[in-house]
C-alpha cells in the first residue's frame, strides 16, 4: 500500500525503516487457474488496483482501453491490465502466463496469471511450476469444469500444497449459499486425492470486490477469511529442512590457482570445513572455502548463489551434484516420472529426447509410457502416446546416469524437461517417482576383445550403411547389389531388411508412428552389435522419420554411421509399385503408409543421395563404391588381393 | 535451523543463477549495457556472479547518438574504472541519412538507431545470447515475456508461441542463427531496484538525481535541451528548473519531473507517493496501444 505508507514518510530515516521493513517482508508466490473466463485475469486486476499498484497513467490506459476492447459495459475491465498481448486483448482471452508483483504491509506477492484455455496449459504450468499457492477459480454459475480439474491436477503434480477455491461471480447468483456450499462439496470431493494439505473456499466477485480485499456485506453467512487475508497469513514453508544439494553449474577457473564450483543451493545449507561427497562419482572431499565478492562466507543456505572451492583436486563438472555424505542422492539412468506433454507432436516411446535438469542434460527415451491419466476422472488409460497436453506415468532411460531426488523430496532436483533433438521446443515436463533398480545392477560388462580387435581380423572398417527411401524407391534392390559386392571383394556383411526383420524380431509391431519408432530403436540396437562384432551392415528400411535416423547416427561411432538417401519421387514409387502396396494404400485399403498418409521427412543432410531416375543400379553402385572408397572405408587393395575385381 | 534469505537475496540470486547458465551453456554471450538504473544493477550482479573472476563477455551499447552527453561519460568511465570490454555499436546508415527524433519522430527514431541498430551488432558479432535489464513489471507485454527469451534468426519475437520455462530448468538449446535474450532482472520491481542500489551503494548517472537543468516543456513533457540540436519551436522558452529523470534514454524523448529529490533516499521516497509509472516518461511507449510489443516484436529490448 504504497500510498498510505508514503504519506507517513517526512524524513530520511523514516525511508531507512520503510527500506528495512520492506527487506523483513516474506514473499508467497502464486498463481490463479481455472477455467476460461472464470474471471482470473478480472481477479488479478482487483488484487493490484485494490493494493494500490496502479499508477494514474496506467489507469488512464486502461480506461481507454475498455471502451476499445472491454466486456464489462461501462465499467473498468481489469482483465486488460494483465492481457498485454495485443492478441490476447482482441481476443478477449488470455494466453501467456503473465506476472505481476505487489505488495501489501505484511507480505510481498508474485502472481502468475495464467490461461485457461486447454490448448495453452503449458503456460499455466510455466507459471505452477514456481509457484506455492494456487487460487482455482470456479464461476458460480458453472460450477467445476474439466478445466479446473486439469488444472488442479497439474498443480498438485508440480508440488503445490495449497490451494484456494475462488467461488467468483457470486454476485450472479444472488449471493446463494447453497450455491457455494454445492460448488465447495463437489470440489473436496475431487481433489481428496490430490494430496493438497490446505483448501480454502472463499465466495467472491472478483469484478466488484467481495470478499477480495473487503469483507462483502452480501455474504453474511460467510465467515472465512476475505482472499487478502489469507494470502498475507497462510503458511507455505516447508515442513523439515532437506540435506545439502548443490547442483553445480558453472565451473569457475580463472588461472591455475583457482578453481571454484558455481550454482545455486537447492536445499540445506553448507560451511567452510564441511564435508560433501561428489554424487556421481562417491568421492569424498571438503568445502574449503564458499567465495564471495566482498569476502569469504562463513555458511551458504537455501537459494545462495555462490562458488565453492574444495579441499582436494577432486574430478567435478556441470551437472554433477555436491551433497551431505550422510543423505546421497539418486544416481542411475533409469527411473520412473510423472509426465505433462506439452507439444503439438506426441510424445513416442523409444524416440530420443534431450533431457534436462537444472544443470544437466543427456539424450533419453521414454521405454515405457505405463499409463496416460485421465482429467475428469483420474483413471489410469493404457496409451501408447502423449498428446499435447497430456499427463501421464512413464520409465525413462537416459544414456548417462543422473544424480537426483524424488521430485517429493526435493522440487530443485527431481525436475526435468524434454526438448524436441530437431525443433529444440520444450515438449514435456516431467517430476520424477523413483529410481527403477535394473539399471544399477545390470552393469557394462567390459570384454577384452573389443570392436577394433575384431574389425582388424576382417581387415575392414566396420559401418552401417543406412538405406532410407520410400517403399518401392529401390533400397532392398541397391542394398542387395551392393553387399554381393562387398562379399566378393571379401568383407564380412550383413543386410538387415526392413521386411524381414518385420517377420521375425520386429513381428510384433505395426505401423502407427509410436510403432514405427520402436522399429527402428530395434533395428538400430542390432545393427550397432553388429558393427561392435566389426561388422559392415546394411539396413535398408523406409526409416520415415529424422530424428529416428539420428538417434540411429548417434548410436554409432564417429564415420561409422553413413546415411545413403534412395531419392525417387512419390509418382515414381507408386507406379513401380513392386509389391501392389501404393495401389491399396491410395485406395485406402492399408492404413499408415508412408508418403500416403503417414510422413517421409526427407533427410536433409545424407551423406550419399541416390536418385533412381534414368540411372541403372549399376552406375548407382559405383558412384557408392567410389563413396566408400574414397572415405577409406572399402578400401580397393583388399580387393586387389583378392583378384576379384 | 537458518534464517531464510530476504526477498531481494533471492531476487540477488536468481539473476546470478541466469547468468552463469548463459556462461555454461551459450558460445558468445553479450550484455547489453544501456547506462540507465537497471544496467548499473546489471553490471553489478554480473561482476558477483563469476567473481573472482571477469565475466566472460563483452558488454555492448548501442549508442543511437541522441543520449545525454552524462550518459556517455558515466559509460566511458565505468568501462575504464572496472575494465570491461566495452563495444559501442552506432547505426551508421542512420547518421548518413541523418535520422533524428525530431524530424522523423520518435517511431522511426527508435526503430532505426536502435532496434536495427542493435541488430546490426548482433548479427556483426554473431553473439548467441543478449542479456538485458528489462523487468516483467515495465510495461504489460514484458510481464508477458520469458525469462530466456526465444528469437528466430531474424531476430523476432513470437509471443504466442513461447517455450514453456519450468522451475530453474531454461532450454538453451537455439540453432543457427537464431538466438536467446535474457532478462535476469525479469522478476524485480522498481522499488526493489532502488533498495538494492541503496543497500549495495551502486553508482548510477547522476541525471536520477534533482539538479538545475535546463528544460523545455514540450508535447506535456519537460524536455532537458542537451545541446543545440534540439531547436526551440515558436513561444518555446528555456527554464532552470529543479529536476530529475526516472528512466533514461535519447534526450529528445525522455521526459524529466519536477523534483528535489537529490539523494537515493530522496528518490525512494518520492517513488513511494509516485502516482504515475516509470515509462510514463518515455514518449516511445505512446505512440500507439501495444507499441512496446510491437517493438519486441521486431527486435527491441
Amino acid at each position: 500500500m504504497r500510498h498510505i505508507l508514503a504519506e507517513n514518510l517526512v524524513a530520511t530515516e523514516t525511508v531507512r525503516e520503510f527500506i528495512a521493513e520492506q527487506e523483513q517482508k516474506s514473499l508467497l508466490r502464486f498463481l490463479t487457474c481455472g477455467s476460461v473466463d472464470d474471471g482470473k485475469s478480472t481477479l488479478i486486476g482487483r488484487l493490484l488496483s485494490d493494493t494500490k499498484q496502479i499508477f494514474e497513467d496506467q489507469l488512464a490506459t486502461l480506461e481507454r482501453d475498455s471502451r476499445k476492447y472491454g466486456t464489462t459495459g461501462d465499467d473498468v475491465d481489469f482483465a486488460l491490465l494483465v492481457d498485454g498481448l495485443e492478441a490476447e486483448r482482441e481476443q478477449g482471452i488470455t494466453i501467456d502466463v503473465a506476472y505481476r508483483f505487489f505488495a501489501t504491509p505484511k507480505r510481498k506477492f508474485i502472481v502468475a496469471d495464467t490461461p485457461g484455455h486447454e490448448q495453452y496449459t503449458r503456460n499455466m504450468a510455466t507459471g505452477a511450476s514456481t509457484a506455492d499457492l494456487a487460487i482455482v477459480l470456479v464461476d458460480a454459475r458453472q460450477g467445476v469444469l474439466r478445466q479446473t480439474r486439469r488444472h488442479s491436477i497439474i498443480a498438485s503434480l508440480l508440488g503445490i500444497r495449497h490451494v484456494v477455491l475462488a467461488v467468483n461471480k457470486i454476485d450472479l447468483v444472488g449471493f446463494d449459499r447453497d450455491v457455494f456450499a454445492r460448488i465447495v462439496a463437489d470440489y473436496t470431493e475431487f481433489a481428496k486425492d490430490l494430496g493438497f494439505s490446505s483448501i480454502v473456499p472463499i465466495p467472491m466477485s472478483a469484478r466488484f470486490g467481495d470478499n477480495v480485499s473487503r469483507r462483502s456485506m452480501q455474504t453474511g453467512w460467510y465467515a472465512g477469511p476475505t482472499l487478502i487475508d489469507h494470502l498475507e497469513t497462510v503458511s507455505v514453508d516447508a515442513a523439515a529442512e532437506q540435506p545439502f544439494r548443490f547442483p553445480v553449474q558453472y565451473v569457475n577457473r580463472p588461472n591455475l590457482d583457482f578453481r571454484g564450483f558455481a550454482g545455486t543451493v537447492a536445499s540445506g545449507s553448507i560451511g567452510a570445513g564441511d564435508e560433501i561427497v561428489v554424487a556421481k562419482s562417491g568421492k569424498k572431499s571438503r568445502v574449503k572455502r564458499i567465495v564471495a565478492q566482498g569476502g569469504d562466507l562463513e555458511r551458504a543456505i537455501e537459494g545462495q548463489a555462490v562458488t565453492i572451492v574444495l579441499e582436494d583436486e577432486v574430478e567435478v563438472s556441470r551437472g554433477n551434484l555436491l551433497v551431505a555424505p550422510e543423505a546421497r542422492p539418486h544416481v542411475a539412468d533409469q527411473f520412473a516420472a510423472n509426465l505433462v506433454w506439452f507439444d503439438e507432436q506426441a510424445l513416442l516411446p523409444g524416440r530420443s529426447y534431450i533431457f534436462r535438469t537444472e544443470t544437466d542434460q543427456a539424450n533419453a527415451t521414454v521405454t515405457e509410457l505405463k499409463y496416460r491419466v485421465d482429467v475428469n476422472s483420474f483413471a489410469h488409460q493404457a496409451a501408447k502416446s502423449l498428446d499435447l497436453n497430456e499427463v501421464g506415468v512413464c520409465n525413462l532411460s537416459t544414456q548417462a546416469p543422473i544424480a537426483f531426488d524424488t521430485y517429493a523430496e526435493n522440487r530443485a532436483t527431481g525436475a526435468f524437461i524434454l526438448i524436441d533433438r530437431i525443433t529444440n521446443a520444450t515438449v514435456g515436463a516431467g517430476m520424477i517417482l523413483h529410481p527403477l533398480r535394473r539399471a544399477s545392477n545390470v552393469h557394462w560388462q567390459a570384454l577384452d576383445v573389443d570392436k577394433s580387435a575384431r574389425a582388424e581380423m576382417k581387415h575392414q572398417k566396420p559401418a552401417v550403411l543406412w538405406f532410407t527411401g520410400l517403399s518401392g524407391s529401390g533400397k532392398s534392390t541397391i542394398a542387395n547389389l551392393l553387399e554381393k559386392r562387398l562379399h566378393a571383394s571379401g568383407r564380412h556383411t550383413y543386410i538387415l531388411d526392413g521386411d524381414n526383420v518385420r517377420h521375425g524380431l520386429n513381428r510384433d509391431l505395426g505401423f502407427t508412428d509410436e510403432d514405427r519408432v520402436e522399429n527402428i530403436r530395434r533395428v538400430a540396437e542390432v545393427a550397432r552389435l553388429m558393427v561392435d562384432a566389426g561388422l559392415m551392415v546394411i539396413v535398408s528400411f523406409i526409416s520415415p522419420f529424422r530424428a529416428e535416423r539420428r538417434m540411429a547416427r548417434e548410436m554409432m561411432g564417429e564415420g561409422e554411421f553413413i546415411e545413403v538417401f534412395v531419392d525417387t519421387p512419390f509418382e515414381e514409387c507408386a507406379a513401380r509399385d513392386p509389391k501392389g502396396l501404393y495401389a491399396k494404400a491410395l485406395s485406402g485399403e492399408i492404413k499408415n503408409f508412408t508418403g500416403v498418409d503417414s510422413p517421409y521427412e526427407t533427410p536433409e543432410n545424407a551423406d550419399i543421395r541416390l536418385e533412381t531416375t534414368g540411372k541403372s543400379p549399376e552406375e548407382m553402385l559405383d558412384d557408392l563404391e567410389r563413396w566408400l572408397h574414397e572415405r577409406n572405408i572399402a578400401q580397393r587393395p583388399l580387393a586387389d588381393e583378392c583378384g576379384s575385381i | 535451523m537458518n534464517v531464510p534469505l530476504t526477498h531481494l537475496q533471492r531476487l540477488e540470486a536468481e539473476a546470478i543463477h541466469i547468468f552463469r547458465e548463459v556462461a555454461a551453456t551459450f558460445s558468445k554471450p553479450v550484455m547489453l549495457y544501456s547506462v540507465g538504473k537497471d544496467s548499473s544493477v546489471l553490471l553489478h550482479l554480473a561482476i558477483k556472479a563469476f567473481y573472482p573472476a571477469k565475466p566472460p563477455f563483452p558488454f555492448l551499447h548501442v549508442d543511437t547518438t541522441w543520449k545525454f552527453r552524462e550518459m556517455i561519460e558515466f559509460r566511458d568511465s565505468m568501462a575504464e574504472r572496472l575494465g570491461f570490454d566495452l563495444l559501442v555499436h552506432v547505426n551508421e546508415d542512420g547518421v548518413r541519412d541523418g535520422i533524428n527524433p525530431f524530424d522523423h519522430g520518435s517511431n522511426t527514431h527508435t526503430h532505426v538507431m536502435k532496434t536495427v541498430g542493435l541488430r546490426q551488432a548482433l548479427d556483426k558479432y554473431g553473439f548467441d545470447a543478449a542479456f538485458g535489464g528489462a523487468r516483467r513489471d515495465e510495461e504489460k507485454s514484458r510481464a508477458k515475456e520469458r525469462i530466456f527469451s526465444f528469437r528466430n534468426a531474424q531476430h523476432v519475437w513470437d509471443p504466442k508461441n513461447q517455450r514453456p520455462e519450468m522451475w530453474k530448468i531454461y532450454n538453451t538449446r537455439i540453432s543457427a542463427g537464431e538466438s536467446i535474450r535474457v532478462f535476469p532482472l525479469s522478476n524485480w520491481t522498481e522499488l526493489d531496484i532502488w533498495q538494492y542500489i541503496l543497500r549495495e551503494e551502486i553508482p548510477i548517472v547522476p541525471l536520477y538525481f534533482a539538479k538545475k537543468r535546463p528544460v523545455v516543456e514540450r508535447d506535456g513533457m519537460l524536455i532537458m535541451r542537451d545541446d543545440d540540436r534540439m531547436k526551440l519551436k515558436p513561444g518555446e522558452v528555456i527554464e532552470n528548473r529543479m529536476v530529475r529523470f526516472r528512466t533514461l534514454g535519447c534526450y529528445p524523448l525522455t521526459g524529466a519531473i519536477d523534483s528535489d529529490a537529490d539523494d537515493l533516499e530522496g528518490i525512494v521516497n518520492e517513488m513511494l507517493i509516485a502516482r504515475t509509472s516509470e515509462r510514463q516518461g518515455r514518449l516511445i511507449d505512446r505512440d500507439e496501444a501495444g507499441s512496446m510489443e510491437k517493438k519486441k516484436r521486431e527486435g527491441y529490448f
